[in-house]
């Protein structure tokens, strides 16, 4: 198949950005997505230009580095799948596939369709996280799970992080992404302990850093590669009442 | 002349472990936080070491070249993780564990190393759960648990098929909350480019930002190499396809010892090769051979659809020639019998280079519910990529490269033989003998991670406790620093014709077509030669488009390949030296009459480990003999 793209290039975080328009002529629609962007890239090289720089690494849709607003949606056009995981098959002989990075200002471009996910890390630095020292765990059949609630934190902890649910969001919202890490937690005993604290400090580091509100359009849910539920934000929303009206003496 | 101590403690096997800590040296609290530790890699291990240490109070900087720690290929691990609980009540213990370990490694492995490992893994357990590894529960809310390739009991756990991601995430929360505490520093998008050594001592590491391209210094008492395996010096493997061998080969040429570089696992179940662009091949966990049932057809070439196939006219040939483990035979032996059914020509699909994995009886059996609620991620997955729903047609899988057992040579304390570097997880050699048991690579790096090197670094640390911090204004740093530029612009300069990835594609040719799933003198041979004259042609005509000073893929990929020119050359020179079979090593001149990996306990039962000798000379072999107290070594035997 033969197809047009045009591509966000953008030398660094400093320089101006553009499209730039180049068609690929005998695409197997048994690629994937990044398979033909390699061989856009081959190319490109082969020609004296530079590549595109894009972010992969897995190439299976576990570790959340691929990105990419493909066609307008982030990870293109596939039903919970990561870009890596697209294939050309989804696609159209001789049409145009625009390509973008992330759009968000708390992700700034670092390079082409590369940016900066690092403000994500300092969420979960903020308190994403069971304070559990090495060697002080208890039994581990000594902490009874209720299967209902160990499978639901399963859901909740299988986001990878990739941001997608960001750049869906009208408002840049990061509110799946810290509501699925609440959830995880807040489900399991070892986590409820200290869960007024960790909701209350990852939502402080999430408006520090400049992640907008959530104002229900769903758009995060329906692009999340991993099909991570609203119903988390809604879980978040209560624990953060509960921990701002309920008892300040737990925040410790 | 180095002197190879693997440091095993006296005693019981099964108090080796206890005893030794009791008596090894310790770092006392105050001086803790003036010893800086530098680990490079964040997957489990070094994300597990970098909490625990930072929970002990020393200074910790960790780099990867991901843009965030959570993104290391311990996420895609997806079976289980091992640990001798014995839940399930079936006749599972720490014994037990160490006994699959060592016969599934073909007596190939370190006695004492590999108790210890089996001995922390339910500590291990303990700890994730705490973390809020959201493993899988039966409805009375204990752990469930479930079996795996190579063994008899059930002792695996496991979160779906995201395992690896669930206990990653565990490592990174552990690592965030010391990072938050500011006793781990985290430097993402970095890359390890060399060692630097002092005095004999590994003190330091060059790095390059990889996005701005400058070239660092950074200095520890210690360096903690956590880097992970090289399968994908073969190009197409299961592994992240940015995971490479870089960090253990500046180690190696920085003088320590590599061993078994031959070892490679080479993993039954992956989706086959589907097309000439493709950039991995996706592994199918061994899991779903708990349920799938492994087959071709009985008659040569027959090309119908599998579900036209009658059952009478299928060969489930691991069954057949495996009755006791059946489906479940550990991994070379899986791989093995694949490849001896496609090479005759019972092959599925148009290459002929697939088998079918079939479901039909299990869903028979147990429902399509209960396979999804086991596998669903897995199928998802699959059917992603090849566009077919296994739930109605048997998944296609064939053999892909996969984990490294070799790796950098340590002694018990987890040390290379260059004092003050350690190597945890898949980039050491320790645990795994010459072929990996599933469910043991999370284990051993959580079990080297959180609880094995936080002891054993501060053996060793303890005598640093009067090194002021290690400045990098030295003489070391600036020769180390001039190495790496230079090798960066020699890169940049050659300026030829062929990309990177083509001549990466070509080596892993090489490699998979004479250095693969089975060996031979005469093809080795042939290996060394096309290795070295595709390194020549890849140093006259690569093209690395690009300058230093920016983020340049290209460039981090060339590094990469131009190590792994020289990696090929060792993990052939090894594959040539031993001539037995065993494990994930098979020469086609060692085998029985059926078709079985004969070893030779008389000539080969020792690690070999290689020590460099500069570009232009063979590396030296040295030998580091097993014993085996605990054990009878026996052929192992899986019918």
């Amino acid at each position: 198949m033969n197809i047009i793209l045009k591509i966000w290039r953008q030398k660094n975080a400093k320089a101006k950005g553009k499209f730039v328009k180049y068609t690929l002529d005998d695409v197997s629609p048994e690629m994937s997505f990044l398979e033909m962007l390699d061989f856009l890239n081959t190319k490109l090289i082969e020609q004296g230009d530079d590549p595109v720089a894009f972010e992969h690494d897995c190439r299976e849709g576990i570790c959340g580095c691929c990105s990419l607003y493909i066609n307008g949606r982030p990870h293109g056009p596939g039903k919970k799948t990561t870009t890596c995981e697209l294939h050309m098959r989804l696609f159209k002989d001789g049409k145009t596939i625009v390509v973008e990075p992330w759009r968000a200002k708390p992700f700034p471009v670092i390079k082409d369709l590369i940016v900066d996910r690092s403000a994500f890390d300092k969420i979960i630095t903020a308190g994403g996280f069971i304070s559990t020292d090495t060697g002080s765990a208890p039994e581990a059949n000594s902490i009874l799970v209720n299967k209902k609630h160990a499978d639901d934190a399963f859901d909740s902890a299988s986001c990878i992080g990739c941001g997608a649910c960001v750049a869906a969001c009208k408002n840049a919202s990061a509110m799946l992404f810290i509501s699925s890490r609440v959830s995880q937690f807040v489900l399991l005993p070892q986590g409820k302990i200290e869960a007024a604290k960790r909701v209350q400090d990852m939502v402080a580091k999430m408006d520090e850093l400049g992640f907008g509100n959530c104002t229900n359009t769903y758009a995060c849910e329906a692009e999340c590669p991993k099909g991570i539920s609203i119903s988390n934000i809604a879980r978040m929303n209560r624990e953060f009442l509960k921990a701002k009206v309920g008892a300040p003496k737990d925040l410790g | 002349m180095i002197t190879l101590d693997s440091k095993i403690p006296e005693g019981s096997l099964s108090e080796k472990w206890s005893k030794y800590k009791s008596s090894i040296k310790l770092v006392n609290p105050a001086n803790r936080k003036k010893l800086d530790i530098i680990i490079v890699g964040t997957g489990l291990a070094g994300s597990a070491a970098a909490s625990s240490l930072g929970e002990l109070g020393y200074n910790v900087k960790v780099f990867c070249f991901q843009d965030t720690p959570r993104r290391a290929h311990s996420v895609a691990a997806q079976g289980g993780i091992n640990a001798a609980k014995n839940y399930k009540n079936d006749g599972d213990s720490i014994y037990r564990l160490f006994y699959d370990m060592i016969k599934g490694g073909d007596y190939r492995a370190r006695e004492a190393n590999v108790y210890r490992a089996a001995e922390v893994s339910n500590a291990t357990i303990d700890h994730l759960t705490a973390q809020g590894v959201p493993f899988a529960r039966e409805y009375g809310g204990t752990i469930d648990n479930r079996s795996f390739g190579g063994v008899q009991v059930s002792r695996t756990f496991y979160a779906k098929g995201q395992t690896g991601q669930q206990c990653l995430l565990g490592a990174y929360s552990g690592l965030n909350r010391q990072i938050n505490k500011g006793n781990v520093t985290m430097f993402s998008r970095y890359e390890m480019i060399d060692l630097v050594i002092i005095d004999g001592k590994a003190r330091g590491i060059i790095t390059r930002n990889l996005v701005t391209g400058e070239i660092e210094r950074h200095s520890g008492h210690a360096v903690v190499l956590a880097t992970g395996g090289y399968g994908t010096i073969y190009y197409l493997s299961t592994l992240a396809v940015n995971s490479n061998g870089s960090a253990a080969w500046a180690a190696y040429k920085k003088g320590a010892f590599f061993a078994n570089p031959s070892f490679v696992q080479i993993h039954p179940s992956s989706i086959p090769v589907l097309n000439d662009y493709q950039a991995k091949l996706t592994l199918m966990s061994e899991s779903l051979r708990n349920d799938g049932r492994v087959w071709v057809p009985k008659k040569k070439g027959d090309k119908r659809p599998a579900n036209d196939i009658p059952e009478e006219e299928r060969d489930y040939y691991l069954e057949r020639r495996y009755p006791a483990y059946g489906n479940l035979v550990p991994r070379d032996i899986g791989s093995r019998a694949a490849k001896e059914r496609c090479d005759a020509g019972y092959g599925v699909g148009d290459t002929g280079l697939a088998v079918n994995l079939d479901f039909k009886d299990a869903i028979k059996k147990q429902g399509k519910k209960a396979i999804e609620n086991k596998y669903s991620n897995l199928f998802e997955m699959y059917e992603k990529i090849t566009g077919i729903n296994s739930y109605e047609e048997p998944m296609r899988i064939y053999p892909a490269g996969h984990y490294t057992m070799g790796g950098l040579w340590v002694n018990y304390n987890l040390m290379t033989t260059t004092p003050g570097l350690f190597a945890i997880g898949e980039s050491n050699f320790s645990d795994h003998g010459a072929n990996r048991l599933g469910a043991s690579s999370l284990m051993q790096c959580s079990g080297d991670g959180y609880f094995i090197l936080p002891n054993t670094i501060g053996n060793y640390l303890a005598d640093e406790i009067h090194t002021p911090k290690i400045p990098t204004d030295t003489h070391e740093f600036d020769i180390a620093e001039k190495e790496v530029k230079e090798r960066i612009n020699k890169l940049l300069s050659i300026n030829g014709k062929q990309t990177v990835t083509s001549f990466h594609k070509r080596l892993g040719k090489i490699l998979w077509d004479y250095c693969g799933m089975t060996r031979n003198e005469q093809d080795l041979k042939k290996a060394t030669e096309l290795i070295e004259k595709l390194k020549v042609e890849f140093w006259n005509d690569v093209k690395v488009p690009g300058t230093t000073d920016e983020l340049n893929q290209e460039l981090e990929k060339a590094i990469h390949v131009a190590d792994f020119f020289e990696l090929a050359k060792l993990l052939v020179a090894d594959a040539l030296n031993r001539k037995e079979s065993c494990g994930a090593h098979f020469r086609e001149e060692s085998q029985t009459e059926t078709g079985e990996a004969k070893r030779d306990d008389e000539n080969y039962s020792y690690v070999s480990i290689w020590e460099y000798k500069g570009d232009d000379k063979p590396p030296q072999l040295h030998k580091e003999e097993l014993k085996f107290e605990n054990v009878e070594v026996k052929v192992r035997d899986y019918k």
